[in-house]
């Protein structure tokens, strides 16, 4: 049950992710932060149907671990959660078609790792 | 793929997505601290607490902050480069709650900050074509 929950926080965080990813390349650059000009941006975000799916893969990946934690340790759920960064760097690379070169490949890398030994 | 180091707006947000998650994180586990949660009013009955309703707001944020970051920048340069939040998580346990942190942890914390240099020196953007 407990690597099923794992499966579901990965998957569910990764499609949130590169959801988000392809709606904000879609949407371009946001270039003014000044709370009149965001309001209407808010406005078209929540309209948009990739949006509205990245939010719920959020809420499936939230309760999941709520769900995960109440049954397993924290030492267990967050190293296993961390697969998700190298995970998403793959997916960034094939579909998104961003330029992953040898040194963001081993950034993902050591924060994985990383995030895996934090939680020990 | 080394750049010159990214604009402002690129490190303000970082800053942005990096404190609002490891803030709200913190504010919601103060929060939640000793509550159960057996039913769906028990849910709403958390909302109500400040700690569990500011950790929600900083949450909402997070989210909002991380999409305006995505919209100039690569999801595999935002992903690493926010993850020292982890660090920050750790080092306020040590500060603030007085955590002991074993050795193998701080090789933890050198290998975040390691990635987060190395990715941090890219290009935060390396697509101009929308995705399909």
């Amino acid at each position: 049950m407990n690597w099923l929950l794992v499966a579901i926080i990965v998957g569910a965080t990764t499609l949130k992710d590169i959801l988000q990813a392809i709606a904000m390349r879609r949407h371009g650059e946001i270039h003014d932060f000044r709370p009149d000009a965001l309001g209407p941006v808010l406005r078209l975000l929540a309209r948009n149907r990739t949006i509205i799916a990245s939010v719920v893969c959020s809420a499936v990946a939230f309760f999941a671990f709520l769900r995960l934690v109440s049954t397993a340790d924290l030492s267990f759920a967050v190293p296993a959660t961390a697969a998700s960064f190298v995970l998403e760097t793959i997916l960034a690379k094939y579909v998104l078609k961003e330029h992953v070169g040898p040194a963001r490949w081993t950034g993902a890398c050591l924060v994985a790792c990383g995030v895996a030994l934090l939680s020990l | 793929m080394t750049s010159p180091p990214p604009h402002s707006k690129t490190i303000v947000l970082t800053l942005v997505v990096v404190l609002s998650n490891v803030i709200g994180n913190f504010a919601l586990s103060r929060g939640m601290r000793g509550t159960t949660l057996g039913s769906p009013l028990g849910y709403i009955q958390a909302l109500v607490n400040p700690w569990v309703a500011a950790g929600v707001f900083l949450l909402i944020l997070w989210m909002l902050s991380q999409m305006a970051l995505l919209s100039l920048a690569d999801l595999s340069y935002v992903l690493p480069v926010t993850s020292i939040g982890y660090v920050l998580a750790a080092v306020a346990g040590r500060l603030f709650l007085q955590e002991q942190i074993a050795p193998t942890r701080w090789i933890g914390v050198l290998l975040i900050m390691s990635g987060v240099i190395i990715v941090g020196r890219t290009a935060h953007r390396t697509t101009t074509e929308p995705v399909r």
